[in-house]
């Protein structure tokens, strides 16, 4: 198949249409909301630093921008400032523009050939969204500009989020960004192993949209049926790699289908057939109906993965576990990793540490904060 | 119609002479003398032959015979149609059907099969009938379709070892599941979902067509594996009534055999509209093979020839489809889901989208190379497409139109293999029918003759003599065997691309790439070439 545009051919080397990756995924979080900088969680990440060969390392940080929490903060990737010059015309005519500055930088060693990266706080002038809804139009506009802008790319585009990534190591990603400068009481990271020659700068986790995030560790072999599926509610696969399905599934059962989220990782990993016959009529019930509805989701092939979002960090991994996750806590913080060691190195006291199930969500959730629909989740919940 | 036949001697123990007399000559027309040549040589081993006669009594086309005067064996190479079944059942394996090299002159043109049929045509002035699918060359795009396999950063997943869910569930879908409704928890919430273990069902092959004996085979196999045959247009007969959960029930233009009953004891309802054999026209059981017994089946009088008009004469639009539709479900209470079949044309995509929005639940497509118990041969050859191209340009289009789950869509014509269903399922379908591989399991060997009534099988015929030779309980277990091989070679595909779960392979073109095909033809596929 051709590419479909521009910024296919520029940010995809080779054009093809899933990019297989292997890699370190880290997930941290303090329940209580504290608020914690960048250094453990790069430590943490780093001391992975096998799992991933230089080609990719990314952040997802929230509650980082506490100043501008009612905006839209997008971060950008450009190629030049004649595109920069392109999407901001673009910016100003969809958007109320509070602040925009490019993003702090400074050189690391191994970090060649930067893009430009700019940040913009953006308000929804109620009057240009119409009758849309606010996420509707942002999800739009982001759309918009990855398909119609070469080169530009709005990586990051939540509320009191951010994404950092890029090619390199994680730890120097997170030295070019300054991320141990930063501050947020929930931060995933990743350490990417392409298994292609070149990384590039769209292809690094974490992959967000809206303020979902996800780092992921696999290969997913659905990534067809999945892809084709979210392209009929409109999801765009820009950036070719199967990760990117995962955060516009997530977008498409929580945010405009209304699942809570145990619900949806029932879609991604639901129990066997068999195991759904032996359930309580009514978990059955329910079951039946989210796996044939929704049997196009189904995430099939080896993966782990940490997906996030304002107030909520959740660890899944594939219903026969073809990929490690470890979960441990202390106190108020949860701890998700591809590797038990990367948590003991930054907390050596963990109270406790397990291997979850394949399939089973583990979910860390702001206290006080996000009311969700109780009495829907207990047949589901094991 | 029974009269003559009591009169007769059963044909395995008339004695032939020189001249053939056909056992059945009430219902065969008698050979007009022909000037075409021969087109199988029946070769008899003297030294291994030693006379029993079992081939003159198994041939039901007259091409062995027996001399008394002489008492001698011999075949008669005109009425030969290579069906194999006397060198099958030969106790010394003294003989040989084989296709004669070289009958005409070579030529690319004027093939000797296109003289065979002129010459046929100047002799009867008809119609040219023939039976199955169409045995021309046209491209067979599943052989130019490979999968696809995990190395080193895709675990491949060992069927034997882990599961493996071919578990399909047809019938329309929600956009969405709504779970702050109280609807929640009733079992009405979806529309009506009807579950297989495998995705391969039994393609329509009716009953007068087909024996008794084989529809029977075909229910049992089905009930035993999950799964579920389609009883074709002419109704189910009483005995097999209590399989109703196996059953698709169809509801042709001729309407044979509908009735509440006959709509309310199914799975699945299905409305003929067309078939991949031949498009565009119509059916013709011709009143020979309307037994009591079918007659019974499909509810019009013995003997009397069975009419499927072209069109259903309640169909000439795609709103009186609608109608139909609904009044199929209103007549079974809106719990069975409609499956509307229609053979691959060249505009089948706008189609389908139109039967979708008319309210079908399932759509069967059935391709170029679906088979048939009688057609034109012209039609057969030269009318409809591809299945692959069909099945491709349907599934994109729904998806285009954002309406590919509200409806299922089972794949037909040309089926021949556990490959064929993967490959299917990946360029779009959810499942598959297989009726010609089906037949073949039971004995077939695609011999062309469905049209004459005389299958030497047993298969095709509703001759008692014939049909007995096919035993429902050894060719159910035949077909159980055969969906049981396929189902598990479909887990070690899945396994190696690492899916253990057959709905992640619907539509995943992902794991197709081509080998051969023109750019034109991979962008209807949707697929890339191999290597890329």
């Amino acid at each position: 198949m051709k590419p479909r545009n521009e910024t296919e051919r520029l940010s995809n080397p080779y054009n093809d249409d899933k990019v297989m990756a292997a890699c370190s995924i880290f997930g941290m979080m303090d329940i209580s909301g504290k608020a914690v900088p960048g250094g453990d969680v790069i430590r943490a990440i780093a001391n992975m630093h096998d799992r991933s060969n230089g080609l990719g390392g990314g952040f997802a940080v929230y509650g980082i921008y506490p100043e501008y929490a009612d905006c839209y903060a997008f971060h950008v990737m450009y190629p030049n400032n004649e595109t920069r010059s392109d999407v901001e015309r673009y910016l100003i005519k969809s958007f109320a523009i509070v602040h925009s500055e490019e993003i702090p930088t400074q050189p690391a060693p191994h970090i060649q050939d930067p893009p430009l990266v700019w940040r913009y706080f953006l308000l929804v002038d109620s009057d240009q969204r119409g009758e849309q809804s606010e996420e509707e139009y942002v999800f739009d506009r982001v759309m918009t500009l990855n398909t119609s802008f070469p080169g530009a790319l709005v990586f990051s585009s939540g509320r009191n989020m951010g994404v950092f990534k890029g090619v390199g190591y994680p730890e120097e990603i997170a030295h070019f960004f300054h991320l141990e400068d930063y501050k947020g009481y929930l931060w995933t990271a990743h350490g990417r192993f392409p298994t292609n020659t070149r990384g590039w700068w769209g292809g690094a986790h974490p992959f967000s949209i809206l303020d979902w995030s996800v780092v992921h560790n696999g290969e997913i072999s659905s990534y067809g049926t999945n892809r084709r599926y979210l392209e009929m509610f409109a999801y765009q696969c820009t950036m070719q790699t199967d990760t990117e399905v995962v955060a516009y599934a997530v977008d498409l059962l929580v945010r405009r289908h209304g699942l809570p989220i145990e619900l949806a990782a029932k879609v991604f990993a639901p129990p066997l057939w068999k195991q759904i016959d032996y359930a309580s009529q009514d978990e059955r019930t329910l079951l039946t109906m989210l796996r044939q509805t929704y049997s196009s989701l189904l995430l099939n092939g080896p993966f782990s993965v940490i997906i996030a979002r304002q107030g909520e960090m959740i660890g899944l991994t594939d219903r026969v576990r073809l990929r490690p996750l470890t979960a441990a806590t202390k106190g108020d913080l949860l701890f998700l990793s591809s590797e038990e060691s990367a948590i003991r190195l930054v907390c050596p006291d963990v109270e406790t540490a397990w291997t979850p199930m394949g399939g089973e969500p583990i979910i860390g959730r702001l206290r006080e904060s996000l009311p969700l629909p109780k009495e829907n989740l207990e047949v589901a919940v094991a | 119609m029974t009269a003559p036949r009591s009169k007769e001697q059963p044909f395995h123990l008339q004695k032939a002479g020189k001249s053939i007399a056909s056992p059945n000559e009430h219902r065969v027309p008698a050979p007009t003398p022909s000037v075409i040549a021969p087109r199988f040589a029946i070769i008899r081993d003297l030294e291994r032959c030693i006379g029993c006669q079992v081939c003159v009594r198994q041939c039901s086309f007259g091409a062995q015979a027996y001399d008394s005067a002489e008492d001698e064996v011999y075949g008669i190479d005109a009425n030969c149609v290579g069906c194999q079944r006397c060198v099958a059942f030969c106790p010394t394996s003294a003989l040989t059907v084989t296709e004669r090299p070289a009958r005409y002159r070579q030529n690319f043109n004027w093939r000797s099969d296109v003289i065979d049929d002129i010459k046929r045509q100047a002799e009867t002035g008809g119609v040219l009938l023939t039976g199955m699918g169409t045995d021309k060359p046209q491209p067979i795009y599943w052989d130019h379709l490979l999968l696809n396999a995990s190395q080193v950063t895709n675990p491949s997943i060992d069927p034997l070892r882990e599961p493996m869910e071919l578990r399909t569930y047809l019938g329309r879908k929600p956009d969405r599941v709504d779970v702050s409704t109280d609807a929640l928890r009733a079992e009405a919430y979806l529309p009506p979902q009807v579950m297989i273990e495998t995705p391969i069902l039994f393609s329509a092959m009716s009953y007068g067509a087909v024996s008794l004996n084989v529809h029977e085979s075909l229910a049992r196999a089905a009930a035993d594996v999950g799964t579920l045959f389609n009883t074709g247009e002419g109704g189910l007969h009483r005995k097999l009534r209590h399989y109703g959960d196996s059953t698709i029930v169809q509801v042709a233009s001729g309407r044979f055999g509908v009735d509440l009953d006959y709509l309310n004891l199914a799975r699945i309802v299905e409305i003929k509209v067309g078939q991949g054999a031949k498009p565009g026209i119509g059916g013709h059981l011709p009143g020979h093979k309307v037994s009591a017994d079918v007659s019974a089946t499909r509810m019009i009088p013995v003997g009397t020839d069975a009419l499927s008009p072209a069109p259903h004469h309640d169909i000439y639009s795609i709103e009186d489809l609608s109608q139909l539709i609904y009044a199929l479900k209103e007549a079974t209470n809106y719990a069975k889901p409609v499956s509307v079949k229609i053979a691959a044309v060249h505009n089948s995509a706008a189609i389908a989208s139109g039967i979708v929005r008319a309210g079908a639940d399932i759509i069967a497509i059935d391709g170029l190379r679906g088979a048939t118990g009688a057609a034109p041969k012209v039609i057969r050859d030269n009318v409809g497409i591809p299945i692959e191209l069909a099945l491709a340009s349907v599934d994109t289009r729904l998806r285009q139109e954002g309406i590919r789950n509200q409806v299922s869509i089972i794949a037909a014509g040309g089926i021949r293999n556990s490959a064929d269903v993967v490959k299917a399922i990946a360029l779009g379908a959810d499942a598959v029918y297989i009726g010609t591989a089906a037949l073949i399991a039971l004995g077939c060997t695609v011999c062309q003759q469905c049209h004459t009534g005389r299958c030497a099988w047993g298969i095709c015929t509703t001759d008692p003599f014939l049909s007995k030779r096919l035993n429902p309980e050894i060719g159910a277990q035949r077909l159980i065997n055969l969906l049981r091989g396929w189902s598990l070679e479909i887990k070690e595909m899945l396994g190696g691309m690492g899916i253990n779960a057959l709905e992640s392979l619907r539509g995943n073109r992902h794991h197709l790439r081509a080998v051969g095909l023109t750019e034109a033809e991979m962008d209807v596929l949707g697929v890339r070439v191999a290597g890329t």
